[in-house]
């Protein structure tokens, strides 16, 4: 049976990478006695693997990653365990919120389903000026936002307003919903640094609080987009 | 949520900034109000280095169950940090309360090897604590040294306060009752140092007084005032079944270098190898039951999640018990992708069985470690293994599928001459051979043998203890023989040969047979930017030098020389359990080419028995 976990990261665990947190968790699935399936071979590994990576420095309440479970059909543990179980072996800053059981099937694997991403950025010390949120109005309707993008070839200008799904000043920091697929994605880092050329400001990623809130499937198409959290694509054991 | 000492800008600046964060599984926080004793427990080098030890995560979790002493971890920042620490004036911090050491009770400094005490001296800069213990007043932390180095403390003298000698597990507790006594009576820092000179194994090197002769060689040394003891004894735990072990071992976030369990199967070694320390100082040899060690698999695997549990000790196959307890660790974690590695195994039958269920035999190697070439030179060193056992092994194992063989030597060895050299070249060939004996169908590829040589260091309480080290010329030279007598083999394109620098060795070399007069040398080189000195690309030879030259401290009295048996050698004043005249004697049995049997085999009488433990009782009864 396969599940999706979601956990959230914050604290000074955001300054670990990618690869750490799937370490991380690869222990933490043992030390919690999770009956995860293992594959064949000499040496067998588990069956994990994770959404989208997360920037360092970045915190988050949206990470997930799906794992086989050893046991097919019946459960002999529910959600609710599961989660109390890895709670009991997190260390600071790591927290699993949700354990939900998915339908089989291929196409329901958490890194390639993932369409979007809700961030919020803080920016206490970025030297934003009072009107910030009038000025981020304008910014957001411009025709086009130039960004460099890393691409395979070295980095690129490209236009990113397409991948900005939509732009919210709110009081002290802002939301945005991002495009996060890996053929279509923007980072927050790029809207940021284009926000910050745009009022003429210097940009330097740290004087800034990034905070992920959730990530999203696309159960629409391209044209009518419908975003739906990656956990909801699974359901409560229990 | 703790509150970190180093900014995001430097966090998302430096390289795996996770070296200084702490919040790890596993680690220990409390409150310092709570407690009256804040412990630094460092090791000096970079954080992956120093999680990888186990003695660190003994202690850490033998001074955390007292509900008075909160003891948190330290090591050294990388040269990224170090240069903003620098630049930024921020002081040096504990990983877990992310509290500056400075204002610490102790800072604890395990050594395990020479070429870390650059980043000794390091760890006290970057805390802002004076270099020099005499410059130290009652606001700064006590600063204790220990591990195998600290038997011969004389280089370091002057930056500790204090060193503890031997095995920490034995008289932590009552250093630790003291302190908590004194402090609440609010004695100071120097009434406390003279109660923890009579704690059995605690040196304090203020107390004691070196004075040389004209040729400089150590005319006298003592303690400078009274009740001071003499001799300082090594601390050894003769009960090592029932001793602390960490439960619940910290668990790194980034990769460690051993990135596993660590299981201590058994402490010391019967072997009795004449250029070994770890052979001499950690006498008598005990094992752990295996029972118990079941147990503490089990707990340690639990509690950190790791993938791979490493059986440590140093010579694994000398382990009574260890087919019953590998037996154990396949069967019930087997299926779970956990890994059992089993390092320091003698190559025979049993063993390579073993292996071909650990391990992957196409992709792994074999490692034998002959240490001298020649039959003659290996009874020098008193290495307990022929040519025979090496044949026999080697076929053994490439009849099971192996086809790597990896093999280490020493260069430099005491009476050693080219002869014994070109042995090496001549063992790889017949390794070879054995392979080329198996059926053409039966062989798997090509076979690939291996050879490394190190560079002979003499270490203080070994019967080479008076032994010369030899020249980087005649180092030099020996790689050349072997690397020509190599060329001569008809095997040769199956045979790598890789070799290390001379400098480095000469320089640890120094340090491990150095008086206090060393100690201006190391710190002429830190002043000079020598750090991190065990990492090839951070060793400049260069600065040593100068730091020698600028010093006026002879590098070759203390390598070259042949030390006299009559000489008083600096640590001398320490009394490690194996006794002076058993070293002098085999040191003679070496010269002679007489080899002494193991522990098992017989007693030598080396003076361990005085312990009452491990393998002198076993063979008692």
């Amino acid at each position: 049976m396969k599940v999706r976990v979601r956990f959230s990261k914050f604290g000074p665990v955001r300054f670990l990478g990618h690869l750490d947190t799937m370490r991380y968790f690869q222990k933490a699935v043992r030390r919690a006695g999770i009956p995860i399936a293992f594959s064949d071979g000499f040496r067998p590994h588990m069956i994990m693997s994770f959404a989208a990576p997360l920037g360092v420095g970045i915190t988050s309440e949206a990470e997930y990653f799906d794992m086989e479970l050893s046991e097919k059909d019946t459960v002999s543990v529910t959600s609710g365990e599961m989660i109390r179980q890895f709670n009991a072996v997190m260390a600071e800053g790591f927290r699993v919120t949700s354990v939900r059981k998915l339908p089989e099937g291929k196409k329901y694997n958490a890194m390639s389903l993932t369409a979007a991403a809700d961030y919020q950025i803080g920016f206490s010390g970025a030297g934003y000026p009072e009107n910030w949120a009038e000025q981020m109005e304008y910014f957001s309707s411009q025709p086009s936002i130039l960004a460099e993008k890393k691409t395979k070839k070295g980095m690129k200008t490209t236009d990113i307003k397409p991948g900005i799904y939509s732009i919210q000043a709110e009081p002290d920091k802002y939301s945005l919903r991002l495009a996060a697929s890996s053929s279509n994605y923007v980072k927050p880092k790029m809207v940021m640094e284009a926000f910050a050329a745009y009022l003429g400001i210097d940009f330097a990623f740290y004087d800034y609080t990034v905070h992920k809130m959730e990530v999203y499937a696309n159960e629409g198409n391209e044209e009518a987009p419908r975003f739906v959290p990656l956990e909801e694509l699974g359901e409560n054991i229990g | 949520m703790r509150k970190l000492v180093l900014s995001d800008e430097i966090l998302l600046k430096i390289e795996k900034p996770a070296r200084y964060t702490g919040g790890e599984v596993n680690g220990v926080m409390k409150k310092p109000e709570e407690v009256d004793i804040r412990f630094a427990m460092c090791f000096p080098d970079v954080y992956e280095i120093g999680m990888s030890h186990l003695g660190l995560q003994i202690l850490y979790h033998m001074f955390n169950q007292r509900t008075d002493t909160w003891c948190e971890r330290v090591f050294s920042p990388w040269t990224d940090l170090d240069e903003i620490m620098r630049q930024k004036k921020i002081p040096l911090f504990a990983l877990e309360s992310q509290n500056f050491v400075k204002d610490f009770d102790f800072l604890g400094i395990t050594i395990q090897y020479e070429m870390c005490y650059t980043n000794i001296l390091q760890i006290l800069d970057l805390s802002q604590i004076p270099l020099y213990a005499k410059e130290r007043g009652e606001e700064h932390p006590l600063v204790i040294g220990g591990g195998p180095c600290v038997l011969n403390p004389e280089p370091l003298a002057p930056f500790f306060d204090l060193f503890y000698i031997g095995e920490g597990e034995v008289s932590y507790p009552k250093l630790l009752d003291t302190y908590a006594e004194m402090k609440k009576r609010g004695e100071s820092r120097e009434e406390f140092l003279e109660a923890a000179a009579q704690i059995p194994g605690i040196y304090v090197p203020a107390f004691y007084d070196a004075e040389y002769n004209q040729d400089k060689t150590l005319a006298s040394f003592g303690p400078n005032r009274p009740g001071v003891p003499e001799r300082v004894s090594r601390q050894v735990l003769t009960d090592f079944t029932n001793a602390e072990y960490p439960k619940a071992p910290v668990v790194p976030f980034i990769k460690a270098t051993q990135d596993r369990v660590t299981l201590e199967i058994q402490r010391g070694c019967i072997r009795g190898c004449r250029f070994c320390q770890a052979g001499m100082i950690y006498r008598p040899a005990r094992e752990k039951n295996v029972e118990l060690l079941k147990r503490q698999a089990r707990d340690m695997l639990n509690s950190t999640g790791h993938e791979e549990i490493s059986l440590s000790s140093l010579s694994s196959s000398d382990y009574s018990q260890l087919k019953e307890l590998l037996e154990f660790l396949l069967e019930e974690y087997g299926g779970t992708g956990v890994n059992v590695s089993l390092p320091s195994l003698r190559i025979d039958a049993f063993s390579l069985q073993v292996m071909s269920r650990i391990q992957d035999v196409k992709k792994s190697s074999l490692t034998f470690a002959p240490e001298a070439g020649s039959q003659r030179l290996r009874d020098v060193i008193n290495k307990g293994l022929t040519e025979e056992d090496i044949l026999t092994g080697a076929k053994t194992a490439f009849q099971g599928g192996w086809n790597r063989v990896k093999l280490y030597f020493m260069l430099g060895l005491p009476a050693e001459c080219e002869e014994d050299v070109r042995c090496i070249a001549r063992l790889a060939q017949r390794i070879a051979d054995e392979y080329y004996e198996i059926p053409k169908e039966r062989r798997q590829g090509k076979v690939q043998v291996t050879i490394s040589t190190s560079f002979f260091v003499p270490k203080p309480f070994t019967p080479f203890q008076w032994a010369p080290m030899a020249s980087s010329q005649i180092y030099l030279d020996r790689v050349r023989t072997l690397r020509e007598e190599l060329r001569e083999q008809t095997n040769h394109k199956s045979i790598k040969y890789n070799w290390h620098e001379a400098d480095v060795a000469i320089l640890e070399g120094f340090f491990a047979r150095g008086d206090r007069r060393a100690a201006d040398v190391l710190l002429r080189a830190y002043e000079l930017g020598a750090m991190y000195d065990a990492w090839t690309e951070h060793f400049h030879p260069e600065l040593w030098e100068r730091a020698f030259a600028d010093t006026g401290v002879d590098l070759d009295f203390y390598t070259l020389r042949t030390r006299q048996t009559q000489e008083l050698l600096p640590w001398d004043f320490i009394d490690a359990g194996v006794k002076r005249t058993f070293l002098e004697k085999e040191w003679q049995r070496a010269k002679e080419g007489q080899i002494t049997p193991n522990c098992r085999q017989s007693c030598s009488g080396c003076g361990a028995a005085g312990y009452k433990g491990g393998v002198c009782v076993e063979s008692q009864s």
